[in-house]
């Protein structure tokens, strides 16, 4: 049985699809069928930054009307083994998802995948909900600032009431905090929330911290995921929240203030 | 189990007892139709008991047959009848409706029965059947987050915080025993006596029976602090707990 993870957040440009693409190559990496899909219909963005813009034949719509197969709009990660994505559709929008298409497809992922990371569009709309109803696991990836956080709030409630197996009534959606966009010197100068300020407000269990990183538009440029670039503190924190997603425990790092040595600060690094 | 298409379950319902002590038909049917007629959307198909226990006289099938049609015409649903076990008239299976048994509960006399003591002949009393307990607490044990509204008629009680933009309502009391971030609305309906208990109060707004508020007067009395919230002569206390 797949399990189905959500990444969301309500707020856009917190970096759900850098999450999303970072955590899917993660899961791949451990040795577990993964396939990501993009559910931002009309604004697609996963295959850019996975690097497969050009291998985008047929998506997810095409999937749903039943005008291509799965294993046609399905593309196979060329660096990750066991990795695939199913891209969203850029001509068309939400409307086009229903919930008993993107049933029909998840169904049918499942019986082939260990792990179906769903990237949620931003808003609370239906993209947003088609894309969580029928998770086991959410992630909720957050910006340490006080819209983010509320966004994020509000989202919880949704995963809470409006997912299948809320309406259901079976046991809840699993809840993770990614918390992104971590600027340890800010948050010592007042201008940003703590870890431990978002984690009071939320009260969900706290799945990494993620610091900011110029590895991470670099990568996102480049069309690989982050979490590739084991030289960078965002790819090597991207690892860990994947360790901790698989049961492992992994102390948090990177949360403090660096201090500049000697030399880096005659260089102006 | 649920093959069958239905379900048998136990209700309880409030009716009127209409309780027979001397049968003049014509009494009772000009002072019924009195009561009627001052509230009618009361009665209106309102379910009825014939009670004849307290009839010191007895009375004939046709009588009782006249009864039930007269009762009936006058917009009422007559569901039963009732009468003294130790007194069962013989004709007691030939009444088409079903003879309920003698009840033990307590009756309320309507403060519209009182004015009735002019013409004892028929006495109007609402009777509770059994004491249905209303379920008017509500316990919430999981956040409630941004967006979210959740309302009880009674008491409401939250195990769990009150996000920043939710909004939590009773008609009673509200007790949060995590931090209240939203808003906290206690005797929506007016009562003024409601009051709102908070394990940390950091609320956009407090408000009971309409009195109400907001986060910047709060935070120079309690913040961050347990306190309760209470109405004192139309103004809003907030006492430290």
């Amino acid at each position: 049985m797949a399990k189905i993870i959500v990444v969301t957040s309500g707020k856009g440009g917190v970096g759900k699809t850098t999450s999303s693409a970072a955590i899917g190559t993660g899961i791949a990496l451990k040795g577990h069928k993964t396939v990501i899909i993009d559910f931002d219909v009309g604004l697609r963005n996963l295959d850019l930054i996975m690097g497969c813009e050009r291998r985008v034949v047929y998506d997810f719509v095409n999937v749903i009307n039943k005008e291509a197969t799965l294993s046609q709009a399905l593309i196979k990660d060329k660096r990750t083994k066991d990795l695939f994505i199913l891209p969203a559709s850029q001509t068309r929008d939400k409307d086009a998802l229903t919930v008993e298409g993107v049933q029909a497809v998840l169904e049918e992922l499942a019986k082939e995948f260990e792990y179906i990371i769903c990237d949620s569009p931003a808003g609370i709309e239906k993209g947003a909900q088609m894309a969580l109803y029928f998770a086991d696991a959410a992630i909720v990836v957050t910006n340490p600032e006080v819209s983010s956080v509320r966004d994020s709030d509000r989202i919880l409630g949704i995963l809470q009431s409006k997912s299948r197996r809320a309406e259901e009534g079976r046991e809840p959606i699993e809840e993770h905090l990614l918390l992104t966009r971590y600027h340890p010197g800010r948050v010592a100068l007042g201008e940003m929330l703590s870890v431990s300020d978002v984690e009071d407000i939320l009260a969900i269990p706290l799945l990494g911290v993620i610091p900011e990183s110029e590895a991470v538009l670099k990568a996102s440029n480049q069309g690989t995921p982050v979490i590739l670039d084991t030289e960078s503190e965002a790819g090597l924190a991207y690892m860990d929240a994947v360790d901790r997603l698989m049961g492992e425990e992994r102390p948090l790092r990177f949360l403090e203030v660096q201090k500049k040595g000697f030399i880096k600060r005659l260089l102006g690094g | 189990m649920t093959d069958s298409g239905f379900r048998l379950k136990g209700s309880v319902v409030t009716t009127i007892l209409l309780e027979i002590q001397t049968f003049s038909l014509d009494d009772i049917v000009f002072h019924l139709k009195e009561k009627i007629d001052q509230v009618p959307h009361f009665f209106n198909q309102a379910p009825i008991i014939i009670d004849i226990s307290k009839m010191k006289r007895g009375i004939t099938i046709d009588e009782f047959d006249v009864l039930i049609q007269s009762v009936s015409a006058l917009g009422l649903g007559v569901i039963g009848w009732r009468c003294d076990p130790e007194a069962l008239p013989v004709w007691k299976a030939l009444v088409k409706i079903p003879l309920l048994p003698a009840s033990k509960a307590r009756a309320i006399t309507t403060s519209t029965a009182e004015k009735e003591e002019a013409s004892p002949d028929v006495v109007v009393k609402t009777v509770v059947e059994e004491r249905l307990v209303p379920q008017t607490t509500k316990v919430i044990t999981k956040p409630i987050r941004s967006g979210q509204q959740v309302y009880a008629e009674g008491d409401l009680i939250i195990l769990n915080q009150v996000s920043a933009g939710a909004e939590v309502l009773a008609d009673g009391n509200i007790h949060v025993y995590g931090a209240l971030r939203g808003r906290a609305l206690a005797g929506v309906k007016g009562d003024v006596e409601a009051r709102i208990f908070c394990r940390s109060m950091e609320a956009e707004l407090v408000s009971i029976a309409g009195n109400f508020m907001l986060s910047d007067a709060l935070r120079n009395i309690v913040w961050k602090d347990s306190a309760q919230v209470l109405l004192v002569d139309d103004s809003l206390e907030i006492v430290p707990l």
